[in-house]
């Protein structure tokens, strides 16, 4: 199962090193992590999602909330969750043609097209990672030279 | 990293928290990256700005190594374990000026140990010193002893002054990062006047909730520097919260489910001892009329001669405990983490068991067992619940079939388990221990085979007074915690049942108890060889016998005569009765050696990885 989790910590450092080394020490899995500091600066919000079973993410929670650095966690319900990474992509060009697909491709999953070369072309987009995965089986055929993701930021509907 | 941007953000020269500061303060603030970055920068003037206007009331001006000695003095600290180096050398200055008393170890981990040891009869938690590098290194393995127990500690150590942290100046280590997955808390004070709140703190946390080690990392600079000193009682620490009240709904699901099960019985772990739940347990136990078997950190939890006592379950456990705990279809169990030494496999203990499960650690619930009912919460507490419950409720009859059937268990194998034919066999030797020895007598132990044959062969009268390192398994543990245990309680004896290859371990402790005047006993088993290691290779690696051989290597009479210790070699039982006695009487420390059969195996045995109901038995 892939869960969101939100993390409240103290705004500190060294936190993000606990956080994470309890994942390393308790053979839980990061599948990715994004952290920023709050609109009230003591404190810092880390967003993990993770591939675990129920009862490992169970596990996950508790051992979390049980650190003292950290405030609070919540396992956000994807379904009504507004969840979002940005990832950036550099993608190989052999012809001119090429260019044009990738603008259309990158056009319509909202993406942002940057950098345009003869040989290479850069697209920047927001959206789930199921999507960004879409994106990026569609234009792996083109050769990927190069990619960066954030990790996810989320935040639960009141 | 972002949250280092705002740190940054908040102390750069254009907010209006440091505008008002520069404007206030009667020296300009120079922003330079070598004066230690904007946050100390500002901090300083901050403290200088309280200093000149005196600002705060009850505020005493100090160094950090004063504020640290005077801070622990107000949790009632007594003496430290512990041993001097350069990065903690202001600490030890104020030792001439405390009431705090010293005591010297010769070797780091054992400092630990004896915190550690002390801690746990106490409940207080025991405090060691150890400077940087080396020193704080060596007190890894105790930290981790005491946090695989649940043991309350504090451990100070010594670090290079701040500017030198992560230069790999001489003797630094990065001992908070190397820690932190064995403590329950660490500080690194970066200023002086954080020091009186660190301690406050770390108390607070190592000794509440869970037990458990707290270290505080004390630059050497942070030690030395002034700063006007505050040391309130109260304080917040937002993301703690040790204690839950037990949710009497399910007490009461729990009670319902015991009520309903043929064959229960009470498990009770290593929490029963830690929240003093003795009376409570065996209210309970008495109520219900329900056998009681314990973990081996739980040992002592319940008086092993009570009639429904069975003793310990697991890989050494009594086969009637294991074979009743295999037996039974409900369990509760009080305060235990349910480790592999004790349930064997989890799948099969899991399988044919209603588990209620009472911890004070949420985290614990269902982490290596799925449980029918859950309690979260002080342990105490819960089964006080249940007894106010039980008083509404009939008693329990007296005599059921299960409760036949569980004496006659343990009167079968009370009378049948083979033991070791020889006039030294350990059942032997620890039966002749547990009966010169007054019942509340402290005992702790090293690791290994006689560890084991104290769960099966002495039997715990008085609850709490059988302590060993369960969970890490740290050989060289029993001796320091025995002379720890003897602080903590000078007015009992206390006993290390310890064997050689462990004792020698930490040994060099001789010193300490001779020195500082603590006499506990080692009764030492020896059997030359690393016990426990070479049964398993017996047992498992068709005898072949490697690097388990010890020699007689040291002669353990003359090792202690050699620290001014007594030295007593038994190798009768006659022999056995003169030294016990001799050693009960003396009043400085003794060393009993007892050799005996290198070849005696530790039975019943649970192989790792299997069934509780798998016991290999001696043939």
């Amino acid at each position: 199962m892939w869960a969101i989790l939100s993390l409240v910590v103290e705004n500190r450092p060294g936190i993000l090193f606990k956080v994470t080394h309890l994942f390393r020490a308790r053979n839980f899995n990061i599948d990715s992590i994004s952290v920023g500091t709050m609109s009230n600066p003591e404190y810092s919000k880390i967003t993990i999602t993770t591939k675990s079973d129920e009862k490992q993410v169970e596990q996950i929670v508790k051992q979390l909330e049980k650190m003292i650095d950290v405030i609070q966690v919540d396992h956000l319900d994807e379904n009504k969750t507004v969840f979002r990474e940005l990832c950036i992509f550099r993608i190989n060009l052999s012809n001119a043609a090429d260019s044009m697909k990738i603008n259309e491709m990158a056009a319509a999953y909202g993406g942002k097209v940057h950098d345009a070369k003869r040989d290479s072309i850069m697209v920047e987009m927001t959206a789930t990672p199921h999507q960004i995965q879409a994106f990026e089986e569609l234009v792996t055929p083109f050769g990927i030279a190069d990619v960066s993701r954030t990790g996810i930021a989320a935040l639960q509907r009141s | 990293m972002p949250a280092e941007r705002t740190v940054s953000h908040f102390y750069s020269k254009t907010s209006p928290f440091v505008k008002f500061i520069s404007s206030k303060i009667s020296y300009p603030l120079i922003w330079e990256k070598k004066n230690g970055g904007s946050r100390w920068l500002i901090t300083r003037a901050l403290q200088q700005l309280v200093m000149e206007n005196n600002l705060l009331k009850d505020t005493q001006t100090m160094k950090g190594a004063k504020a640290l000695m005077t801070a622990m003095e107000k949790e009632g600290v007594r003496q430290v374990f512990g041993l001097p180096g350069g990065a903690n050398l202001p600490m030890y200055d104020e030792f001439a000026r405390c009431d705090i008393r010293h005591i010297l170890v010769r070797h780091e981990q054992s400092a630990a140990h004896m915190a550690d040891g002390f801690g746990r009869v106490s409940r207080k938690p025991g405090v060691c010193f150890a400077t940087s590098g080396p020193g704080a290194t060596n007190i890894l393995t105790g930290i981790a002893t005491a946090q695989a127990d649940s043991a309350p500690m504090v451990a100070v150590t010594g670090q290079v002054p701040v500017a030198m942290i992560g230069r790999d100046a001489f003797q630094e280590s990065d001992i908070i990062g190397m820690a932190n997955p064995v403590v329950k808390y660490a500080f690194q004070p970066r200023n002086a006047i954080e020091v009186p709140g660190a301690v406050k703190k770390g108390f607070f946390i190592a000794q509440t909730g869970r037990p458990g080690p707290v270290l505080i990392d004390i630059p050497k600079d942070v030690q030395e520097n002034e700063a006007p000193m505050t040391f309130p009682d109260e304080f917040r620490i937002r993301g703690y919260h040790p204690w839950t009240d037990p949710d009497v709904t399910n007490v009461e699901r729990a009670l319902e489910i015991l009520l309903n099960s043929e064959k229960p019985v009470i498990l009770a772990g290593g929490g029963t001892i830690i929240s003093s739940a003795f009376a409570e347990l065996q209210a309970v136990a008495e109520a219900l009329m329900i056998p009681v078997v314990t973990t081996f950190k739980g040992k002592g939890a319940f008086p092993e001669t009570h009639p429904l006592s069975l003793g310990p379950i697991g890989m050494h456990g009594h086969a009637e405990a294991n074979k009743v705990m295999a037996e039974a279809d409900c369990v509760l169990a009080v305060g235990t983490r349910f480790s592999d030494r004790s349930v064997g496999t989890f799948e099969a203990f899991e399988r044919r068991l209603k588990i209620i499960h009472m911890d004070v650690d949420p985290a614990e619930i269902g982490k290596n067992q799925t449980t029918n009912v859950a309690v979260v919460g002080d342990v105490r507490a819960s089964l006080r619940i249940m007894i106010r419950m039980l008083q509404k409720k009939p008693r329990m009859a007296e005599e059921t079939p299960w409760l036949r059937h569980v004496r006659e268990t343990k009167e079968y194998w009370r009378e049948n388990l083979k033991l070791h034919p020889g006039e030294m066999g350990a059942a032997k030797i620890l039966r002749k221990l547990r009966e010169l020895l007054p019942p509340e007598s402290i005992v702790t132990t090293e690791v290994g085979q006689h560890q084991m044959w104290a769960s099966l062969f002495y039997d715990v009268i008085c609850p709490g007074t059988f302590f060993s390192s369960t969970g890490l398994g740290t050989m060289g543990w029993g001796f320091p915690a025995a002379i720890g245990a003897k602080v903590a309680r000078p007015d009992v004896h206390v006993v290390d049942i310890a064997g050689d290859g462990s004792f020698n371990m930490t040994e060099n402790s001789l010193a300490t108890a001779v020195l500082e005047d603590i006499p506990v006993i080692v009764f030492l088993i020896n059997n030359f060889t690393l016990g426990m290691v070479a049964q398993w290779q017996r047992t498992f690696y068709n005898r072949r016998m490697i690097g388990v051989d010890q020699g007689k290597c040291p002669d353990y009479v003359r090792l202690a005569q050699s620290y001014g210790a007594q030295g007593i070699r038994a190798e009768s039982m006659d022999e056995l009765d003169r030294a016990i006695k001799e050693a009960i009487s003396s009043d400085i420390a003794t060393v009993i050696d007892i050799p005996i059969d290198p070849e005696e195996d530790v039975l019943p045995f649970v192989a790792p990885g299997t069934p509780l109901t798998e016991m290999i038995l001696p043939s």
